[in-house]
């Protein structure tokens, strides 16, 4: 991939549920090892432009490309390049955390040994290794939250796509999880994230961007502005 | 970069076996279905033990179409619920062995209900159903089943009304090979020339593989709807 490509290109996009238009020709672009929070109220579209983005679902006009590479006719050759953390965690609840990431780190092609090193590197970061080999169902909304994020950079994407990760959770899992964002910051991988939860966006954010039903309303360096009034004018 | 073929398979199917052995959501829910079934069909015939005969194959047959639905239904549930369906898409994995893992777990758990079923039914009813080509017959079906039953799931778990819906979808489809399926099992229990139901068990064998190249074909296409 060429590094000075933007590693995200979105061009023109928009989608129809049915007869019901949630994105309207959306056009930006993310550059490599940018973080971008996404902001907008419920229902102005963001978890369904980081389906497109993540290649789970079709634009129904425009085109989405990740390190050059067309979504979702593509998404194939890129797929090991994105993890993605969505409202729900995405792990089966009646395997182990051991196992779940065991098996996601199977079907990302990672090797025996390889897997087994990072699996252990990430419970601990998700402060899940006394908890390894309990099931998932046995665990809180905030322990199975770290353990998707565990399961989204298992493969170690370029590419971070978090959708509400900070929703239901409570301080101590809350802190955890910024601690694990802020080693995917640190560790270069691009991020958008979507939120409510404006305190939580880090303070090296370099970007917001937007939605207002469908539309892009904001879309600049966060700079010295302030993330609520932005947020506030998004929702308007 | 693809995950090897038969790596993302047995990941697949060894995650499904795992998680019915901690949780046996699908294997009890179907043998308790299939008991209930048989026994329901077994007292309401009892009066008749030439009718009994007569229709033992088509009890199985039915029994082991319901059961199946119960199981498929249930099985792709667990994936869509949790969101895991969405996990394994986004991985660099080809659909197709999506598919055929689902398709291994639950011709699995289906059969294991539908041997248990067998002396079941032979205590039952009186005729011997453990003969080796009942089995055969058995298997090749259970497979036919699987084969349709996990592509139709697969489509039918993202709608409200899928419990309903995967009946509805599959029986019109699978409704020849179930005749078939009895016909077979008939001819071999009645004593009948080997001649005169080879033929049935052959086709069977051969609709499995059609609607096995089918539903390999199509899978990508139902999870893009």
């Amino acid at each position: 991939m060429n590094d000075e490509r933007p590693i995200i290109e979105a061009e023109n996009l928009s989608k129809v549920y049915g007869s019901l238009p949630v994105l309207h020709g959306l056009s930006f672009s993310v550059a490599r090892g940018e973080f971008v929070a996404l902001l907008g109220a419920n229902g102005s579209g963001k978890s369904t432009l980081l389906r497109l983005l993540s290649g789970l679902s079709k634009p129904t006009s425009g085109a989405v490309r990740i390190g050059g590479w067309e979504m979702p006719r593509e998404a194939m050759a890129v797929r090991a390049q994105i993890g993605l953390v969505a409202h729900q965690p995405l792990l089966y609840e009646n395997l182990t955390a051991r196992e779940n990431l065991d098996f996601f780190g199977v079907l990302y092609g990672i090797q025996r040994d390889e897997r087994e090193r990072r699996i252990v590197e990430l419970l601990i970061a998700a402060g899940l290794r006394k908890r390894a080999d309990s099931l998932v169902r046995t665990f809180s909304r905030g322990m199975k939250q770290r353990l998707s994020i565990a399961r989204a950079t298992l493969h170690q994407p370029d590419v971070l796509l978090l959708d509400e990760p900070y929703s239901g959770l409570d301080q101590a899992a809350v802190e955890r999880l910024d601690e694990m964002l802020g080693a995917a910051i640190a560790g270069g991988r691009t991020i958008i994230m979507s939120t409510h939860q404006l305190e939580r966006i880090p303070p090296g954010a370099g970007r917001a961007l937007a939605l207002s039903r469908g539309k892009i309303s904001f879309d600049d360096a966060i700079g010295s502005r302030n993330l609520s009034e932005i947020y506030r004018s998004a929702s308007a | 970069m693809k995950t090897p073929f038969i790596k993302s398979v047995a990941a697949i199917l060894s995650k499904d076996l795992r998680a019915e052995i901690r949780a046996r959501e699908l294997v009890s829910v179907m043998a308790l279905f299939s008991l209930l079934s048989v026994l329901v069909f077994s007292f309401a015939l009892e009066l008749d033990r030439g009718a009994r005969e007569e229709a033992v194959s088509g009890v199985l047959w039915v029994t082991l179409i319901f059961a199946s639905l119960l199981g498929f239904n249930r099985s792709m549930a667990q994936e869509r619920d949790q969101g895991n369906l969405d996990a394994m898409l986004l991985a660099p994995v080809s659909r197709a062995a999506i598919y055929v893992g689902k398709l291994l777990g639950n011709f699995i758990f289906t059969l294991i209900v539908g041997l248990a079923l067998l002396p079941l039914m032979t205590a039952l009813y009186g005729l011997d159903l453990l003969n080796g080509w009942v089995i055969i017959t058995t298997v090749v079906g259970i497979f036919g089943f699987a084969t349709i039953g996990t592509l139709l799931a697969t489509l039918t778990v993202q709608t409200r009304a899928r419990e309903a819906l995967l009946p509805i979808a599959m029986l019109p489809i699978v409704l020849p090979f179930l005749l078939t399926a009895v016909r077979t099992t008939k001819g071999i229990l009645s004593g009948a020339p080997a001649a005169e139901w080879q033929g049935p068990l052959g086709m069977l064998g051969a609709i499995c593989v059609i609607y096995l190249a089918l539903c390999l074909l199509l899978y990508e296409y139902v999870l893009e709807a």
